[in-house]
């Protein structure tokens, strides 16, 4: 089973990244071989959309289950669509959130913010 | 000739500016650009309203012609797209109908489908035209609505237009001063006023449109946004007083301008001045 998290800087140490889609990184975790694997987030640099880039990623590096403080209701569409499973975050480090998976203490994700459409305000 | 009214954040009396200048011109054209809450149509009460939709294209696919090549996703910039499990999802909201998708899928598996994302509203209001722009909620951008309603409108030499913008300074407010004559930037005496003023004091600088200010709610004393308009070297083309009055006009919908004469002697000179910059632009720029 395969965890994706975003991350901060290259390191299971790392902080957890607040933005999904803006994110550098993608901290993904192979819970059966213990294996790290960090992609770069090619949506981070994108105008629009960002959200739906990386759960794209996230999707195409099958991943099972993602782990994030929050995520946009576009980038959650495509998610469930790839039946990934979000939790929530509770604490700083990636290290730290992976442990609290395995251990069953992290609260499923069920809100999303709406997105923020490029248009919009200034 | 076209005057574009605007200001940097919503309330600050960019409306009761729009729409009482149109009303005191003999005949005038109002469009209220500002679609995601127009209110413009409140004051003026248009009658005979006819109704148009304003829809985009978006891309719909062919699950049976779709070979999940992927070409479509990698393209959009906007990431309007994703391929999940086999299926192309579409997020319309997300989607800026620039067709290229449509173009570039290899097995002619896109299509376009017309949404319907608001519409456009046209009445009239004693001798003033009255357009309105109304985006449905959760639509992503108000531009197509824009285009429709200035499309409708092009300049007439004897008739003046006066184009309510939307507040900002972000693309649509571009959209809707593109090809205005003049742009009438609307203040408050305060310091977020100022800073709200700055913002769209750039943009009409980026787009070399000439302009001027309105300083409204004027009070006695210190006036941060009239500071700025004399370090900036911004025409003043009318002081506003706060009162009482012209408050409870505009909060109970009424147009100032033709309930008193006081208002309407001020709005009257407003256009006289303006019609005078707008003169002196064009005879100086030829
Ligand atoms: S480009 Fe056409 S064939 Fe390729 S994934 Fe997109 S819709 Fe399918
Ligand atoms: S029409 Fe343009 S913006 Fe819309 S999905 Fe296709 S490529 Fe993306």
């Amino acid at each position: 089973m395969k965890i994706a998290i975003p991350v901060d800087e290259k390191s299971l140490q790392s902080n957890v990244c607040v933005s999904f889609g803006r994110t550098p990184y993608f901290l993904i975790y192979d819970i059966d071989t213990k294996k790290s694997v960090f992609l770069d987030n090619s949506a981070a640099a994108s105008t629009g959309g960002a959200g739906i880039k990386a759960a794209q990623t996230i999707a195409d590096n099958k991943a099972n289950i993602l782990l994030t403080p929050r995520l946009g209701e576009n980038a959650a569409d495509v998610l469930k669509a790839a039946e990934i499973k979000i939790y929530k975050t509770t604490t700083a480090s990636a290290k730290d959130n992976i442990d609290a998976f395995i251990a069953g203490k992290l609260p499923l994700l069920n809100e999303f913010h709406a997105g923020f459409h490029g248009h919009r305000g200034n | 000739m076209r005057i574009a009214v605007l200001s940097g954040k919503g309330g600050t009396g960019k409306t009761l500016v729009s729409v009482n200048l149109a009303a005191v011109t003999k005949t005038s054209t109002y469009i209220d650009c500002d679609v995601e809450e127009p209110n413009g149509y409140l004051f003026f009460k248009p009658e005979n309203i006819q109704e148009e939709e304003v829809s985009i294209r978006i891309p719909k696919v062919d699950e049976k012609l779709c070979s999940g090549c992927r070409k479509c996703v990698d393209f959009c910039k906007f990431n309007a797209l994703a391929y999940i499990k086999d299926k192309l999802i579409v997020f319309e909201e997300v989607c800026h109908s620039c067709g290229g998708c449509i173009m570039f899928c290899p097995e002619k598996a896109l299509t376009e489908k017309e949404k319907v994302i608001g519409k456009v509203q046209k009445g009239t209001s004693n001798q003033v035209t009255v357009y309105t722009g109304i985006l449905n909620t959760g639509e992503a951008s108000g531009i197509p609505i824009i285009k429709k309603l200035l499309a409708r409108n092009k300049p007439e030499s004897d008739k003046q237009t006066f184009i309510d913008c939307p507040p900002g300074s972000a693309c649509i407010v571009m959209e809707s001063i593109k090809d205005a004559d003049y742009c009438i930037l609307v203040a408050e005496p305060t310091i977020f006023g100022v800073h709200n003023l700055a913002m769209v004091y750039e943009l009409v600088k980026v787009f070399n449109k000439p302009f001027g200010a309105v300083l409204n709610k004027c009070l006695e004393g210190e006036n941060p946004a009239e500071k700025f308009c004399l370090e900036k070297n911004i025409k003043i083309l009318v002081r506003i007083p706060f009162d009482n009055e012209l408050g409870i006009l505009n909060s109970n919908a009424e147009i100032a301008v033709r309930k008193n004469e006081k208002y309407r002697t001020i709005f009257s000179s407003l256009l006289e001045t303006v019609k005078k910059e707008v003169h002196h632009e064009t005879t100086s720029n030829s």
